[in-house]
């Protein structure tokens, strides 16, 4: 393909430079171009948040934006935030609570939750369900989501 | 029985690997070579195939392959039978008509694929798709129930006479009789209408066929690898042991991901050896709307007898079952309808009567809940209107038809989805039903809340519902449970896993029995390479039936453990106990044997063994009920309702569920609480709007609404323990039940709320527009 874009994006703290094709999504690049597949597709229309990713910080649908479009930013997926030996305190609260079953939705909701739980320390169970409310969950009823959630904010005010 | 581990609230051993991103789902398998399909969908539902023309496709770069029905030759045939038709009643009628890899002459639904693109990449191929040139004469598609029986409907399949693709009789008593001594007969008509399972990843397979060893390996979003591995193996005339079926993680089943063999699973591992490369599809969430199967389409024609004290003499169903365009996988689902129409009460006198219909929609397969919620709903709704014209109270009226509990095993004289006799094995409802009323605040609500939030003017309501749920059916499934040198135990068994937490329900079981921790033993679900024995993942049956037979395999380990150790330790068995990995002289702690040890002297390299010694600590078993066991809850639910807006606050939200043993509290809440929610969108958010030409109006997650965290309440979940006699651990299941009484909860709360008496619901799923529709005449009537 003549069209190539050199696309230089940092992420998860490594930095990668790849030539790609402008139209290829940022979900699709993580997973298949490097191989990073804790971020999952539900929807590719941008409603079911499973393929949330943070962009310098910031939780965006990563079905929804090129590639292209994170060239010289930073972008921080599930793989980014804990390692099965270290879990982050969201991962660890998530596991202790049973806030997941299939697992399929929840990188979505982890990486959501990350500037969430920094902005609010002490969030009230409407304000939880409010900030997930743009992640699907098929499988929880999303109530040991938000349990879990409480407990990582106990876990990170400690 | 004291436990140790089994009934423990233990953190899941998979979710680390969840967590982390690093648990496989199929669409994580990369295998260098591998090439891409996307399908060529017909937009029509009913329409004629005239001519199609992939030449264009076939020169854009990158493409590798454009096959339609046509370029598969011989190869091209229908899927094989999931299900066949039950053998046990008399004039059963059923046609079978099953799905084809491709279409060839007509299309039968909107979404159905009719040509498949393999390219280098997943951008090519539906790039490609979009090439092909297809040449329809559009069809009258037929849609309603009613209409498709009709003489001079348009025909599904034109080789049959009508649309009618079964015909099912089921009776108990004599419903005739039973209907001549009743004081009050009630007929209504009630539907149902479709949902989607929307399980959040949608269907994939990725094949790898090796030309040289003759091994095909296939990765499959399916709920039961085993049949698929024997099907490919049929299909493609290879021999078993070349054939390995994985069902990795999986992101949520419900259902349609049991359902087998889609086009796609016939057709990928097909065309991967055609082409001697890796293949990966990737269905996505339009194709998911359009081509993975939904359900619940009924409609009744319904007949209730009862005594003027509100004592059910008799129940009468005549129903119409929507199963799509074909029939793979039989009558599952209404028989399920109609194992489950006469709920928990004491119902002599019964008849039942199914026409299934081919319509030009998505096939019918179950999805949680399978033809059950349908079947509650509707005795659950004819209840509520008896109770109304015989001026009985809601709860009063079921009490008094419950089935006692001097009463189990409970025979129903019909044969239930499995084609066994529909036994109920154990229960015991009322108490269940107590708890509910009074972790609900039953009296209390009535009495004093109600009138007090009413006389402010708010519009609120209460409802309880009980149900049962026939789950842990067979034919069977089984295990291998083996000591590991290291110490660890792994165990594979043939179901597949989609959230369950098999990972560790499982591994508590075989932890009870050898006395190490639930985290060392590994468990392996849906390889057909660790065990190749078993059926699925379905009818609320993985903690059940692969429970049992695991329990089995562990018994037999635990046995061979004691003796061997016996031996060892020079101690007599009843003195040992195993604990902490270890076989331990009671009392005499430091006297012991690691299982890791005693795994190695079990499996010598040199020396000699008395004969018919078996190598190993291992051990397979199965476990096949004779028939299934019966599982009872009731939900109860406040809520408000806004007059306006026809938008519904949920107050409270209680179930108490009835499972049998408990093996993780925590799981099963999470079941439950997966199960309600499923259900709530069933009841009154979720719809699938076909048209009358057979497109499906809300395909997209912005239009077809599942629950999100602020539509649902805060679930409380209490427990009652009666233990099925019909397994050693006195397990039922529990996968399905939260969505069973929803519906019918959510007609009787909301007719209690808006205390109308003109208002009779007698549909689901509701919304609020369809709310307000059905209260719009009776404003105008009161004007």
């Amino acid at each position: 393909m003549s069209n190539l874009f050199d696309l230089a994006v940092t992420v998860n703290r490594v930095r990668y430079e790849r030539a790609v094709e402008p139209h290829i999504l940022l979900s699709d690049f993580l997973r298949h171009d490097i191989g990073l597949t804790g971020t999952h597709v539900g929807c590719e229309h941008g409603v079911c948040g499973a393929c949330t990713v943070l962009f310098d910080g910031q939780p965006v649908r990563s079905c929804l934006l090129f590639a292209v479009q994170t060239h010289g930013h930073e972008v921080t997926t599930v793989e980014g935030l804990g390692t099965i030996d270290n879990l982050h305190p969201i991962q660890e609260a998530f596991h202790e609570a049973h806030g997941l079953q299939c697992g399929f939705c929840t990188p979505g909701i982890l990486t959501t939750l990350v500037p969430f739980l920094e902005q609010n320390p002490n969030p009230s169970e409407a304000e939880i369900r409010a900030a997930i409310s743009g992640n699907l969950c098929r499988c929880t009823g999303y109530q040991h989501i938000v349990d879990a959630v409480k407990l990582a904010a106990e876990k990170m005010r400690a | 029985m004291t436990t140790k581990f089994i009934g423990k609230r233990v953190k899941r051993n998979e979710d680390p690997r969840l967590l982390t991103g690093q648990a496989q789902f199929v669409d994580d398998v990369e295998i260098p070579g591998m090439l891409h399909a996307a399908f060529l969908r017909s937009d029509y539902a009913h329409a004629r195939l005239l001519s199609i023309d992939v030449s264009e496709a076939r020169k854009r770069a990158g493409v590798v392959a454009v096959f339609t029905a046509e370029d598969m030759g011989d190869d091209w045939q229908p899927g094989p039978p999931l299900v066949s038709p039950p053998p046990t009643v008399k004039d059963v009628i059923f046609h079978s008509r099953r799905q084809v890899p491709l279409v060839k002459d007509k299309v039968r639904h909107a979404g159905e694929a009719i040509a498949v693109v393999i390219a280098e990449s997943r951008y090519i191929a539906e790039d490609a798709v979009e090439d092909i040139l297809v040449e329809f004469e559009p069809l009258e598609a037929v849609i309603d129930l009613e209409k498709g029986l009709e003489a001079g409907s348009p025909l599904v399949h034109d080789d049959l006479e009508s649309n009618l693709a079964a015909h099912l009789f089921q009776k108990k008593g004599d419903y005739e009789a039973a209907r001549e001594k009743a004081d009050l007969v009630i007929a209504r008509r009630i539907v149902v209408d479709r949902g989607a399972a929307a399980a959040m990843e949608n269907r994939g397979i990725v094949t790898d066929w090796d030309k040289k060893s003759q091994h095909l390996t296939v990765w499959d979003t399916t709920q039961a690898p085993i049949p698929i591995r024997n099907g490919l193996v049929a299909r493609l005339g290879l021999s078993e042991h070349k054939v390995r079926v994985i069902a990795p993680f999986i992101g949520g089943g419900f259902g349609p991901k049991m359902m087998m063999f889609y086009p796609e699973e016939m057709l990928i591992p097909w065309v991967s050896m055609k082409l001697n490369r890796p293949i990966k599809w990737i269905e996505d969430r339009r194709e998911n709307f359009y081509a993975t199967t939904q359900e619940r389409g009924q409609i009744h024609d319904v007949e209730i007898a009862l005594s003027k004290d509100g004592h059910i003499l008799g129940l009468k169903d005549i129903f119409l079952h929507d199963t799509g365009a074909y029939d793979p996988y039989g009558l599952t689902t209404p028989l399920n309808t109609q194992c489950h129409v006469m709920g928990p009460y004491d119902i002599k006198n019964f008849t039942s009567e199914v026409s299934v219909v081919f319509t030009n929609k998505t096939l019918v397969t179950p999805v949680r809940g399978a033809g059950r919620p349908q079947g509650i709903y509707i005795i659950e709704r004819l209840l509520d209107i008896a109770a109304r014209e015989l001026g009985i109270d809601l709860i009063a009226i079921r009490k008094r038809n419950l089935i006692p509990p001097d009463a189990f095993p409970y025979e129903h004289e019909i044969i239930d989805q499995a084609f066994a006799p529909l036994v109920l094995d154990s229960g015991n409802y009322w108490p269940v039903m107590e708890k509910a009323l009074e972790m609900v605040g039953y009296d209390q609500f009535i009495e004093y809340e109600q009138p007090r939030l009413r006389a402010e003017g708010k519009y609120v309501g209460i409802g309880v519902i009980p149900f049962l749920e026939s789950t842990g059916v067979g034919p069977y499934e089984g295990a291998r449970v083996t000591v590991e040198a290291s110490g660890k135990i792994n165990v594979a068994t043939g179901i597949g896993t989609q959230g369950q937490g098999h990972f560790t329900s499982f591994a508590q079981i075989v932890a009870e029995q050898l006395g190490v921790a639930v985290c060392d033993v590994r468990i392996v679900t849906g390889d057909t390479a660790e065990f190749h024995w078993g059926t699925g993942t379905f009818a609320s049956r993985g903690a059940v039936v692969a429970g049992n037979a695991i329990h089995a395999s562990a018994s037999i380990v635990r046995q061979k453990v004691l003796k061997l150790a016996s031996k060892i330790l020079k101690t007599p068995e009843e003195e040992l106990e195993l604990e902490d990995g270890l076989v331990r002289v009671i009392d005499i702690p430091h006297k012991s044997i690691s299982l890791g040890e005693l795994a190695l002297l079990a499996n010598p390299l040199r020396g000699a063994v008395q004969p018919g010694t078996e190598p190993g600590l291992e051990a397979t078993a199965y476990f096949g009920p004779q028939y299934g066991a019966t599982a009872f809850g009731t939900h109860a639910m406040i809520l408000e309702i806004d007059p306006e807006t026809m938008m519904l606050e949920i107050k409270r939200y209680i179930t108490v569920e009835d499972c049998g043993t408990v093996l993780n509290p925590l799981i099963l809440e999470g079941q439950i609480h997966g199960g309600v929610s499923m259900g709530i969108g069933n009841a009154y958010y979720e719809k699938l709007h076909f048209d009358e030409n057979g497109q499906l109006l809300n395909a997209s997650f912005a239009d077809y609404l599942i629950p999100s965290a602020t539509e649902l309440p805060r679930i409380e979940v209490g427990h009652v323990e009666t233990q099925s006699p019909l397994n050693e651990l006195g397990a039922k299941g529990v996968g399905e039940a939260g969505t069973l009484p929803v519906p019918a909860l959510f007609a009787q709360a909301i007719e209690n709320a808006l205390n109308n008496r003109d208002l009779e619901i007698l549909e689901t799923p509701l919304s609020p527009n369809r709310l307000y529709e059905l209260l719009r005449p009776n404003e105008e009537k009161s004007r």
